[in-house]
């Protein structure tokens, strides 16, 4: 129970600085990647603010060792660069350029009700299920199920 | 359009950041939203409980700021359904292929110092540029 308060209190916390950073606005993110327009650098000082204090903040986890509610810290374990990665990031970029929607902000606002973005989401998680259901993934997972190696 | 707004976006990041330190700090967990929306789907579904409760916390931002007084967000997308739908699906794909999105490679991975986060991060920086400078600038709209 201390870990799903935990959980949602972090999540209501990121729920916030998405929405006072602006950034669950799409047509705000869309200023921010149209640098060949009337460029907006907002997104910038969000990502600033945000890695300086995540950054200080996993310091911390690093120096205690062990979470305070859970037995482990689970850092992502890969560090290589592989083809998956760099074709998944550019396919996500196109996404995320084409109506200005990333994963965190698209969740945000499906607390308007709006079927856009209600479309978007499940779009979003048919592409996840459809990446999931690939055959040659499929069977890369089983071996992978034991170990959750995802870095986000 | 929108106007810079350096310091509400500064405030806002950290306050991601508060939020990633935290999760880490107290479950261990890294908060990368495409992960923790991904692991709630069926075939790899996995503690779902936490990830239920931080997708709630989302959703409940806007709503309790709507109680205080604030007026819900409503995005603006002047994409039509389909383009949306081709827009979802390949943030789906990619970041399940790349195991990461803004927030798990771009906040935490960068904070981490990953270079798999950070050249996930610059791929998906120039490929949504690159984007938006060919709908808004070449395609004539």
């Amino acid at each position: 129970m201390p870990q799903l308060l935990a959980a949602f209190g972090c999540g209501l916390l990121f729920g916030a600085g998405l929405l006072i950073s602006g950034m669950t606005q799409p047509d705000k993110v869309l200023g921010f990647l149209d640098i060949f327009g009337a460029w907006d650098a907002t997104l910038a000082f969000v990502m600033a603010g945000a890695v300086i204090v995540t950054s200080v903040g996993f310091a911390l986890a690093r120096r205690r060792g062990a979470p305070m509610l859970a037995t482990k810290l689970q850092w992502p374990t890969r560090n290589d660069i592989d083809a998956p990665l760099l074709t998944g990031a550019a396919l996500f970029g196109i996404g995320w350029g084409l109506v200005g929607l990333c994963p965190g902000p698209a969740i945000v606002n499906l607390a308007s009700l709006g079927l856009p973005v209600i479309v978007f989401v499940v779009a979003m998680a048919v592409g996840m299920l459809g990446v999931d259901l690939w055959p040659q993934r499929a069977s890369a997972r089983v071996a992978a199920s034991a170990v959750s190696t995802a870095d986000g | 359009m929108h106007h810079f707004t350096p310091l509400s976006g500064f405030l806002g990041g950290a306050l991601i950041g508060l939020a990633s330190a935290l999760l880490m700090l107290l479950t261990g967990r890294i908060a990368g939203i495409s992960g923790i929306f991904g692991g709630l789907l069926p075939l790899r579904a996995a503690d779902r409980g936490w990830r239920f409760a931080f997708m709630i916390g989302l959703i409940a931002a806007p709503l309790l700021a709507a109680l205080g007084g604030a007026s819900l967000p409503m995005p603006t997308m002047p994409a039509s359904y389909v383009v949306i739908a081709i827009a979802g699906l390949l943030v789906g794909i990619g970041t399940r292929m790349a195991s990461g999105c803004t927030s798990g490679h771009g906040v935490c991975g960068t904070a981490r110092l990953s270079t798999r986060s950070i050249a996930a991060t610059i791929t998906f920086m120039i490929a949504a540029i690159a984007v938006v400078a060919v709908t808004r600038h070449l395609g004539g709209s």
